[in-house]
């Protein structure tokens, strides 16, 4: 079985600067990877590079089989890639309800003349739409602030609600952003234990960019390093930890 | 709004619309076509709302979609005679419609700039927008240029400016609190995050500016109906202004809010003159004491904007959504 996500040296230059370079790069399903490298490594040019952001200058990038190399952001989405930000990009004035409720267009049935007709057919879908959201954010324990916009929540409430909103497009990879960026300790630890969570329960696979290295080496199975838009180690945490190479980015020689 | 009976609501609103119309005419002609203002009113300024304050795209040139509809409309039914009551309307609504396709059309062709522009540049575009419309229609001899057009047919009652007034609110209302329609919201707080969460922000953005356009066309068909004369003049720069006003007024993205605010700001220079029209108050011995006011009227109109903005900068009617 080809593995879920593919890139196929991916590269891409911005003028005379190669943010990435020839990034070879899988992600089975339901794996759980690691994308670590120093400040300016390229991590979140690469995240852009897979959710459409930006298109690659040459190589290619294959989803579930298909090239999603030239494919718009919102059609990446709608194929099974859904994402979160480095800094939080929720909807602020949309309410937590409606922040989740609005992904589950991608699943409407119906389409604009539904919701101008107001049939039966429209209330039946907003009812089960309603009922699915409240799910998602129970399982978060996000319900008690349903009705709340979501600028007033808490920063890690609205980290995990962001979490919750990219998983309501129901992908089969879902892209976090360094999550644990301004988190405590406690806060951390309880994250780990929710990466973990999701990708057990919903059954899909996790790409991770962070810059914790306790957060990283505790949950990933395999780490890809980036320095300097290149590729300078993968393997497991145990092999990554001695990289002699990876040292050296991150410590210097 | 109450969005379960949102239908039932409609079609009481039209059925209101049509028992008034029936006893338009006892009602005071002056008081009528201020009746016909407001209608008009609510449309474009509800209309703008989805474009301004839903979608968040900030548009200036209502007043443009609005010449679009009027001058179909108009040229429509001058070529048609007298009827009965029956035909005359019919032909009326089919005219109508056409000068909002005409003005969808339009908003089609100022949509597609949008996609690349934002904020203060849209302005600028979508005002250049409304004065590239006034000036064809300015040199336009078929439509009389600058002289104006008169408009035989005055079609226009309470049960279509306010039948209509009803559909405007009922679309934009089921479209933003639909799960289809919250995406008009998620491209107004944020582009980058709409368009990761599988939003397709571009096509989002065309239907606001072709239905916002549509429903400004339509209202423009009302106003040639009801003005009988429409000068190229009459739908400037100034005259977009006063609906983006309502829509900031009434707090952008709450309907509403909006529809008051458009009652409230149709009324209010009319309400001024009638205070400068008093002959006597109880007191006072001068004849026509607050004659001043119709001298000062527009001042005072513009002193109280002011002062609104300052007191209620989130608009008169406060600012609350919630999930239905």
């Amino acid at each position: 079985m080809p593995p879920l996500l593919q890139i196929d040296k991916a590269t891409i230059r911005f003028g005379g600067l190669t943010a990435v370079s020839e990034l070879d790069l899988q992600i089975g399903r339901n794996e759980l990877v690691g994308l670590i490298g120093p400040n300016g490594a390229g991590k979140t040019t690469a995240f852009n590079l897979i959710t459409g952001v930006y298109q690659p200058t040459a190589g290619n990038i294959t989803f579930d089989g298909q090239s999603i190399a030239r494919s718009k952001p919102y059609r990446i989405t709608a194929r099974g890639i859904a994402r979160t930000f480095q800094n939080i990009r929720l909807f602020p004035s949309l309410t937590v309800f409606d922040n989740v409720r609005t992904v589950f267009h991608l699943h409407l049935r119906g389409d604009v003349r539904h919701a101008l007709w107001r049939g039966k057919g429209y209330h039946a879908e907003e009812k089960s739409i309603a009922e699915r959201v409240r799910e998602l954010l129970d399982i978060f324990q996000l319900g008690k602030f349903r009705d709340e916009p979501a600028k007033s929540l808490s920063y890690g409430d609205q980290r995990r609600l962001e979490i919750v909103r990219a998983l309501a497009a129901r992908p089969k990879l879902l892209l976090l952003d360094e999550p644990a960026a301004g988190m405590n300790a406690t806060e951390k630890v309880e994250l780990t234990r929710l990466i973990r969570y999701i990708r057990d329960r919903f059954q899909i696979a996790i790409l991770l960019v962070e810059h914790d290295m306790h957060v990283v080496m505790g949950i990933c199975e395999r780490i890809v390093v980036l320095d300097y838009g290149v590729k300078i180690a993968e393997g497991n945490p145990d092999e990554v930890r001695v990289n002699s190479k990876v040292i050296a980015a991150y410590l210097g020689e | 709004m109450n969005i379960r009976h949102a239908k039932s609501l409609l079609l009481g609103a039209i059925a209101l619309g049509f028992l008034a119309s029936r006893f338009a005419d006892k009602i005071n002609p002056y008081w009528l076509y201020i009746f016909y203002d407001i209608g008009i009113s609510i449309v474009m300024a509800v209309s703008l709302n989805l474009i301004n304050g839903y979608t968040g795209q900030f548009s200036l040139g209502h007043a443009g979609f609005m010449a679009v509809g009027a001058y179909t409309s108009a040229v429509i039914t001058n070529q048609c005679g007298e009827y009965n009551f029956f035909i005359a309307n019919g032909i009326f609504g089919l005219a109508l419609f056409t000068g909002g396709l005409a003005a969808a059309l339009a908003g089609l062709l100022v949509g597609l700039p949008t996609l690349r522009l934002r904020g203060d540049y849209l302005a600028i575009v979508t005002l250049g927008f409304g004065e590239i419309i006034r000036v064809i229609l300015q040199n336009m001899e078929q439509v009389g240029a600058a002289r104006g057009l008169s408009v035989m047919h005055g079609w226009t009652n309470l049960f279509w400016t306010f039948g209509l007034a009803a559909i405007t609110v009922y679309v934009v209302a089921s479209l933003v609190n639909s799960t289809y329609g919250r995406g008009f919201i998620a491209v107004h707080d944020d582009e980058v995050a709409a368009e990761a969460m599988g939003i397709n922000t571009t096509k989002y953005k065309v239907t606001a500016f072709v239905v916002g356009a549509f429903f400004a066309g339509i209202a423009g068909g009302l106003y040639a109906h009801s003005k009988q004369f429409l000068t190229p003049g009459g739908f400037g720069f100034m005259q977009s202004i006063t609906f983006v006003v309502m829509v900031i007024l009434g707090g952008m993205g709450n309907t509403i809010g909006v529809i008051l605010a458009a009652i409230l700001l149709t009324l209010l220079p009319e309400g001024l003159r009638m205070l400068s029209g008093i002959e006597h108050l109880p007191g006072v011995t001068e004849e026509r004491p607050l004659s001043w006011i119709g001298d000062t009227r527009m001042i005072i109109y513009s002193l109280l904007l002011i002062g609104l903005m300052l007191t209620r900068p989130q608009g008169l009617f406060s600012y609350r959504r919630k999930g239905n």
